[in-house]
C-alpha cells in the first residue's frame, strides 16, 4: 500500500521536521518515502506544504507513486497546522480521509493591516461539515501547557498518533526524534507529543 | 550500495563525490543552493569547495580547474546562468579535459526568481549537453553519467533539475564510500594552441562542435535514461476496463522530460488507459536522441508533450516531423493543448492527457472552498531591512524620490506599509537604474538599495561606473551579515569560507572609499533616530555617496528580547500596524498585541510609538 500525507501551515511553524520525523519512521520499517515541500522565499510567513508518500517495497512498480507529488483527492491524511491552510489543502483529501488540524489561526500581515482578520472558527466549522474524520487539536492550550510555542509540530503529530492517523506508535515517534533532534529538546518534544493522549484522559 | 534518504540536491551532490569531484564552486540561487552545501559537508580532504562571489567568476574557476584534467562541478539557479553565459560560451568552444558538470537548477512558477528561463533552451544555444533528471535517484546517477560524458566529448554539460527534483526528497540506492571513483587529475598542461581561444580557433572548434552535436543525436538514442515506456503495467488492471476501441481510434502517445516525465506516468497509471499510450522520456533534450524519438513516433497518430517552460520537445518532434515527412501531430504549448507558462502540477497534467486520450477522469467530488486568507511573504518580524527602509522613508518624507530595489529578502521591502521599492530588475541592477534617473530628473533624490552579498556579486562596478560618470546617488547598503534569502551563506564580508577557515573579511565600506567615495557612513538601523538623520543628512551630499545599514539577520542571532503592549497606554491609533507591517504585530480589541512567538525585541515599533505604549518586556523605558 502506499499512504499519502499532506502537511500544511504557514512558514515556521515546523513543518519540515514533522515531515522528516514521520519520513524516519518509514524508512525504519524499510518503507520507500517520497516527499516534496515549499522552501525559499515561501518561508517568510507564506503558505507551506509537504506532501509525502509512503509506500511498501512488496507492492507491485505499477502500484507505487512515480513522484512526491499527491494528486487531488487521494490524501489519506491532511496533519494542518494552521485552520486556513487545511481548508486550502482540502480538495487533496479522499473520500473518507483523516484531518488533524490545529484550532489556532495565524494572521497574514496584510489582514492584521486592512484590519480584516479571518476567523478561525469558520473554517473549523467548514471542515466539520466536510470531513467525516476530523481531530481538533486546542493549540492554544496545548502550547500553554507544554509550555512552548514551538512544539505544535509534535504537539500535532502526537495527537495523528494517537487517532491511529499516522501508522506510527509514540514509541516509533520517539525513536525518530531521537535520531533527528538535539538531545536537549528531547524531554520537550516527548512532552508534546504525549499532549494530547494525555489531554483526552 | 545502501539506502538513504536524500534531497534532489544532495543526491546531485552526494554523485559528484561518488565521482570524484576535485572542485566544486557556484554561487548560492533557489532552487541550487544545497548542492554545493552538502558536498561541503561531505567532501573528502581532496574535494576543494567555495562559494565564488558570482556565477561568472565561478564558471571561470571550475573552468579552470577541468583545463587541468580535474573533474569539477559549478552550481547556480537559471537567473546565475546569464552572469555565468560570457565564460560559458567560450569554454563551450575552448571545451575542457577533466569533466566539466555545470548544476544549473530552473525554477518553474516561478516560485523564487525573476525569469521562467529554460536551461533546455540555453544548452542548445551553448551548443553543450544537457541531461534532464526526473527525480533524486536519476539525478544521484546522471551527474556521474555526466562527468564521464564531459570528459569523452570534452565539453562542459549541464545537468538541469527543476524545483521539485532538487527539493523533492527521496529514498534512494547511494554507492558505500568504497565505491567512489578516484580522480586524480593530470595538471594544466602548456598548449597554447588549445588554451587560447583566437577567431580562427573558433572557427575550426565551431565545426567541431556542430558535427559533434548531430553525432550526439545518434549516440543519446541508447542512452538507457532516453526511453519508451509501453504497456508494461499489468494485465489485470486492463482487463478491468471495458473495450472501447471498436472505432478506430487515433495511436496516441506522450512525451515528457525531467520532473514531468513523473506526472504523464502518474497521469496513466491512475486514468489505468487502455491500450496503454506509449511514453517518451526525454533525458537529453540537447542533443535530442533523434533515432529513438523517430522510432517512437513511427507508428503513432498523435502525440502530447507534457513539460514546463519552453516547448523544447514540442519542437524537437515537430522538427523531426518534418524533416521525414511524418503525418504524426504534436500536440503541446504551441498548439494550445498545454498553458504556456507556470508550474505544471499533477491534476492539471492528469486532466490534459485524460482530454488527449478521450478517457474518463476519476470522479471527484468538486468542493466549493470558502474565501482564504492570502500570504504574501513578508520581511521576518525584527527584520533589520524594515527598520532600515522606514529610516529612509521617513527622512526622506515630501521629497522627489526613486527607491530602486535589488534581488534579496529586502525586495520584500516592496510590499505595504513600507512600498519602498519602485523598482527591481536583477542582481546589482538598481544601481544603474538609479544613475538614469539621475542624469534625466535632477531634482530627484536617487536611492539604490543593495544587500551585501549582492553588493560583492555584482554592484561594485556599477559604483565605479557611478563615481566615473558623475552620478548623484545615495547607495543604501544593507548589511546583515549573511546570504540570507538563500538560507545563510557566507560571502566576502563575513570572514568564514565553505573550506572552514577563517580569514579576513573584505571591508564594504573600505571598498567604497577605495572607489573614491568621501561619504561613507555605517550606522544601525534599529536606532532609529540616528538612522533618520544619518539619511537626511547624507541624502544631501554631493556625488555618491554611501549608508551601511549594520545589523545581523534575526536568522543567525539570538533575539535580544521581547516588547511587549502596555494595554492601559495604547491608545489603538494603529500606528505601529499601518507604519511597519511587522507580522508580530496584531491588533485585538481595540489595542495592539505583541505575538510573543514571534517577536525579536528589535525595537522598531516602541521607538515609534506616540505615546511608549511598547516596551521591553520586563524593563521600562527605551532599551
Amino acid at each position: 500500500m502506499t499512504k499519502n500525507i499532506i502537511l500544511c501551515g504557514v512558514g515556521g511553524q515546523g513543518t519540515v521536521l514533522a515531515s522528516r520525523l514521520i519520513s524516519t519512521c518509514a524508512m525504519k520499517k524499510g518503507w520507500q518515502v517520497m516527499s516534496a515541500e515549499t522552501i525559499g522565499m515561501a518561508q517568510r510567513g507564506g503558505s507551506v506544504f509537504s506532501h509525502l508518500r509512503l509506500s511498501d517495497p512488496a507492492q507491485p512498480e505499477a502500484d507505487r507513486p512515480a513522484g512526491p507529488m499527491i494528486a487531488p483527492g487521494i490524501a489519506d491524511l491532511i496533519l494542518g497546522f494552521e485552520p486556513g491552510e487545511t481548508v486550502r489543502m482540502l480538495p487533496y483529501l479522499k473520500q473518507g480521509g483523516q484531518v488533524v488540524v490545529s484550532s489556532r489561526a495565524v494572521q497574514p500581515v496584510t489582514a492584521t493591516l486592512a484590519g480584516s482578520s479571518y476567523r478561525a472558527v469558520d473554517m473549523i466549522d467548514f471542515l466539520k461539515a466536510h470531513v467525516s474524520s476530523l481531530v481538533v487539536v486546542d493549540a492554544d492550550r496545548a502550547l500553554a501547557e507544554v509550555g512552548s510555542a514551538k512544539v505544535l509540530n509534535l504537539i500535532l503529530l502526537g495527537a495523528a498518533a494517537e487517532e491511529n492517523a499516522l501508522g506510527f506508535s509514540y514509541e516509533e515517534l520517539r525513536d525518530a526524534i531521537r535520531e533527528k533532534i538535539h538531545p536537549r529538546f528531547h524531554e520537550l518534544n516527548f512532552k508534546a507529543l504525549s499532549w494530547y493522549g494525555q489531554s483526552l484522559q | 550500495m545502501h539506502q538513504e534518504f536524500l534531497m534532489g540536491n544532495e543526491a546531485i551532490a552526494m554523485g559528484a563525490i561518488a565521482a570524484g569531484v576535485n572542485l566544486v564552486c557556484g554561487y548560492p540561487g533557489t532552487p541550487s543552493t544545497e548542492v554545493l552545501e552538502t558536498v561541503a559537508k561531505h567532501r573528502g580532504p581532496d574535494c576543494y569547495v567555495e562559494w565564488s562571489v558570482n556565477e561568472k567568476v565561478a564558471m571561470e574557476i571550475a573552468g579552470g580547474a577541468a583545463y587541468a584534467g580535474a573533474r569539477a562541478l559549478v552550481t547556480m539557479k537559471q537567473m546565475g546562468l546569464n552572469v555565468a553565459s560570457d565564460p560559458l560560451m567560450c569554454l563551450s568552444y575552448i571545451g575542457v579535459k577533466g569533466g566539466l558538470v555545470v548544476l544549473v537548477a530552473d525554477d518553474p512558477g516561478p516560485i523564487s526568481s525573476q525569469t521562467e528561463q529554460d536551461s533546455r533552451t540555453f544548452a542548445a544555444f551553448a551548443k553543450v549537453p544537457v541531461f534532464d533528471p526526473s527525480g533524486a535517484q536519476e539525478a544521484y546517477e546522471m551527474i556521474q553519467d555526466a562527468f564521464e560524458f564531459s570528459e569523452k566529448y570534452q565539453t562542459p554539460v549541464f545537468l538541469r533539475p527543476t524545483t521539485r527534483v532538487s527539493h523533492g526528497y527521496a529514498s534512494i540506492s547511494v554507492k558505500d564510500p568504497e565505491e567512489y571513483t578516484i580522480h586524480t587529475p593530470e595538471g594544466f598542461v602548456k598548449d597554447s594552441s588549445r588554451w587560447v581561444i583566437f577567431p580562427r580557433l573558433s572557427t575550426i572548434n565551431h565545426k567541431k562542435i556542430e558535427e559533434r552535436n548531430a553525432q550526439l543525436r545518434h549516440v543519446l538514442s541508447d542512452y538507457d535514461k532516453n526511453c519508451i515506456l509501453r504497456d508494461q503495467p499489468d494485465a489485470a488492471r486492463s482487463q478491468n476496463q471495458p473495450d472501447e476501441a471498436s472505432a478506430p481510434q487515433p495511436r496516441r502517445g506522450l512525451a515528457a522530460g525531467g520532473f514531468n516525465f513523473t506526472y504523464a506516468l502518474e497521469s496513466l497509471r491512475a486514468l489505468k488507459s487502455r491500450p496503454e499510450a506509449p511514453l517518451l522520456k526525454v533525458a537529453t533534450p540537447f542533443p535530442f536522441p533523434e533515432d529513438l524519438a523517430l522510432q517512437f513516433l513511427e507508428d503513432l497518430d498523435e502525440v502530447l508533450c507534457i513539460e514546463e517552460l519552453d516547448p523544447v520537445i514540442e519542437r524537437e518532434l515537430t522538427y523531426l516531423c518534418g524533416k521525414y515527412h511524418l503525418k504524426t501531430r504534436i500536440l503541446g504549448k504551441l498548439s494550445g493543448h498545454m498553458p504556456l507558462s507556470g508550474e505544471n502540477n499533477l491534476a492539471a497534467v492528469q486532466k490534459a492527457i485524460a482530454d488527449f486520450l478521450e478517457v474518463a477522469l476519476p470522479a471527484a467530488e468538486a468542493l466549493e472552498l470558502p474565501s482564504l486568507p492570502v500570504r504574501p511573504p513578508v520581511l521576518c518580524a525584527g527584520c533589520p531591512h524594515r527598520a532600515s527602509f522606514y529610516a529612509v522613508k521617513q527622512a526622506m518624507k515630501g521629497e522627489k524620490t526613486i527607491y530602486c530595489g535589488d534581488i534579496g529578502c529586502y525586495t520584500l521591502g516592496n510590499a505595504m506599509p513600507l512600498d519602498m521599492v519602485d523598482t527591481c530588475l536583477c542582481m546589482g541592477a538598481g544601481l544603474g537604474i538609479a544613475q538614469a534617473i539621475h542624469h534625466l530628473e535632477k531634482d530627484t533624490f536617487c536611492f539604490a538599495f543593495v544587500g551585501d552579498s549582492t553588493f560583492f556579486a555584482s554592484a561594485i562596478p556599477s559604483v565605479v561606473n557611478a563615481v566615473y560618470n558623475q552620478a548623484e546617488m545615495t547607495l543604501i547598503v544593507l548589511d546583515n551579515s549573511t546570504t540570507a534569502m538563500t538560507g545563510h551563506q557566507p560571502h566576502p564580508g563575513t570572514g568564514r569560507t565553505m573550506m572552514g577557515e577563517v580569514v579576513a573579511a573584505v571591508s564594504i565600506e573600505q571598498v567604497l572609499k577605495g572607489i573614491g567615495l568621501t561619504c561613507v557612513k555605517t550606522v544601525d538601523p534599529l536606532d532609529h533616530a540616528l538612522a533618520v538623520e544619518t539619511v537626511k543628512d547624507t541624502a544631501r551630499q554631493p556625488g555618491v555617496k554611501a549608508i551601511i545599514f549594520k545589523s545581523p539577520c534575526i536568522a543567525i542571532t539570538r533575539p535580544s528580547g521581547r516588547v511587549m503592549v502596555d494595554a492601559a497606554a495604547c491608545i489603538g491609533c494603529r500606528k505601529c500596524i499601518r507604519e511597519l507591517g511587522c507580522p508580530a504585530l496584531l491588533f485585538e480589541n481595540g489595542k495592539a498585541l505583541i505575538d510573543t512567538a514571534q517577536c525579536t525585541g528589535c525595537g522598531l515599533c516602541s521607538q515609534n510609538c506616540p505615546v511608549q505604549a511598547i516596551q521591553p518586556e520586563g524593563g521600562s523605558g527605551n532599551d
